[in-house]
């Protein structure tokens, strides 16, 4: 990629993640949840790797650190599930009256939630383009 | 008639992605036909959640809201989910797309019937 | 809503160009314009949470399509229509049209009314019963979780179908080919 896309990715890309955070952890309170701030976050490591290829971004992020970070997102989110079940239920919301209503600590177990959904997408995400760019290019050299 | 307009509308765009997989030889249309039935089915969804002169479904601090006055939130969670499940559909039929083009080198639907000898 | 009606037309007609013109680049960017045009459409209806998450999506599949699919040497011969397929998807896509114009006064309410006989539960007790101000984050995260929970094992389903479609054959297979080649 040309100087122009190297070194604007390299001022923005920071801030493209620090921007999914946001929306992830204020997913109670504005609009915005788990899946936008995960797909943010996903399509910010997309931009590194579009930008400089492939060598740089595979020391940041390998296969199998994907796969356990999304395997990670999954056993949280169900795991939040089966404590409820003490209290009341699958799914109950057991942390409920600590906060006023606005602020950031506030709504029970639905901002932990998020940031468990947010692991999933972001990994899943990413799991894709893996497969089917890096893959890509090992078919066309082998031709 | 004026009530139902945007609905058929939607329709329309509905049966554009639709003809688009019924008709074409090319893979990469047809995997833009169901990328734009897709968009058509989410859209109505909303279309029907809206409230004239209604407000987005988020209370706040500063303001008093009323609830009467907030459009519907049910088919807005129902369309969250459908969204993320639609780019997963979209990426395994890209796979699908590009394995079937290493095997026989063509995109063409109508040439990719021999077997193998 | 004149504007809702505007963006509706440039919807329909970016979705004319991205079956019908040739080129595959132009079509998948045609594409891209109807998604954007959707996500404006989602604001116009007071919709914040589809929106945000529509356009980020629509981005991530523009991407996967462009980078995919036509990154290879592709033989731009013109790829027509298969006639017999084109119009049986004439004669039901009318009869649908008209189908639907009949019944349409029948159940449907009326744009700009919504019956609202289940979900207007969910307003007037989610600031009370979860302590969210954000409706749309307490019906997805709350009411029905078990949704969320099926979204999940979707998405990771696919992305186990993913790297399973696109495995390059294991080594015993490649000394297979070496023999048969030989």
């Amino acid at each position: 990629m040309s100087v122009i896309v190297k070194t604007v990715t390299r001022l923005t890309v920071g801030l493209i993640f620090l921007y999914g955070i946001y929306i992830i952890l204020h997913g109670h309170i504005t609009p915005g949840g788990g899946f936008a701030g995960g797909v943010i976050i996903a399509l910010s490591f997309i931009n590194l790797d579009l930008a400089f290829g492939g060598k740089v971004s595979s020391k940041i992020f390998s296969k199998k650190g994907t796969g356990v970070v999304e395997a990670l997102g999954a056993i949280m989110f169900i795991a939040l599930a089966l404590f409820g079940m003490r209290y009341g239920g699958f799914f109950d919301n057991f942390l409920h009256p600590d906060g006023e209503p606005g602020q950031l600590v506030s709504a029970g177990i639905i901002p932990l939630e998020n940031i468990a959904i947010s692991l999933k997408v972001a990994a899943g995400l990413f799991g894709i383009f893996l497969a089917l760019i890096v893959l890509q290019k090992f078919e066309s050299e082998k031709k | 008639m004026n009530a139902y307009l945007p609905y058929l509308l939607c329709l329309i765009l509905f049966c554009i992605g639709i003809y688009a997989v019924l008709s074409k030889k090319n893979i990469i249309k047809i995997i833009l036909g169901v990328v734009i039935a897709e968009y058509a089915v989410n859209l109505f969804l909303v279309l029907v959640a809206y409230k004239a002169e209604g407000r987005a479904a988020i209370f706040s601090d500063t303001q008093v809201i009323l609830p009467e006055t907030m459009v519907d939130p049910l088919p807005h969670a129902l369309v969250l989910t459908s969204i993320v499940i639609g780019l997963a559909t979209t990426a395994f039929l890209i796979a699908l797309a590009i394995r079937l083009y290493g095997k026989y080198g063509t995109f063409d639907i109508t040439r990719m019937r021999e077997l193998r000898g | 809503m004149i504007e809702l009606y505007v963006l509706l037309g440039l919807m329909i007609a970016g979705a004319i160009i991205a079956i019908e013109v040739k080129n595959l680049l132009s079509a998948v960017i045609a594409v891209g314009i109807v998604g954007l045009g959707l996500s404006i459409i989602f604001i116009l209806l007071k919709a914040p949470d589809v929106a945000l998450t529509q356009i980020v999506v629509e981005i991530a599949a523009v991407i996967l399509l462009i980078r995919a699919t036509l990154h290879r040497e592709i033989a731009l011969k013109p790829c027509g229509s298969r006639p017999f397929g084109a119009l049986m998807g004439i004669l039901f896509l009318g009869l649908a049209v008209v189908g639907a114009l009949v019944t349409f006064s029948d159940g449907l309410n009326s744009f700009g009314a919504p019956l609202m006989t289940v979900s207007s539960f969910y307003p007037l007790n989610a600031v009370s019963g979860t302590g969210a101000s954000n409706v749309v984050a307490s019906v997805i995260l709350d009411y029905r979780a078990y949704d969320t929970l099926g979204e999940a094992t979707v998405l990771f389903t696919a992305v186990i179908g993913v790297l399973t479609v696109m495995r390059s054959p294991g080594k015993k297979k490649e000394e297979d080919l070496q023999d048969n080649n030989e």
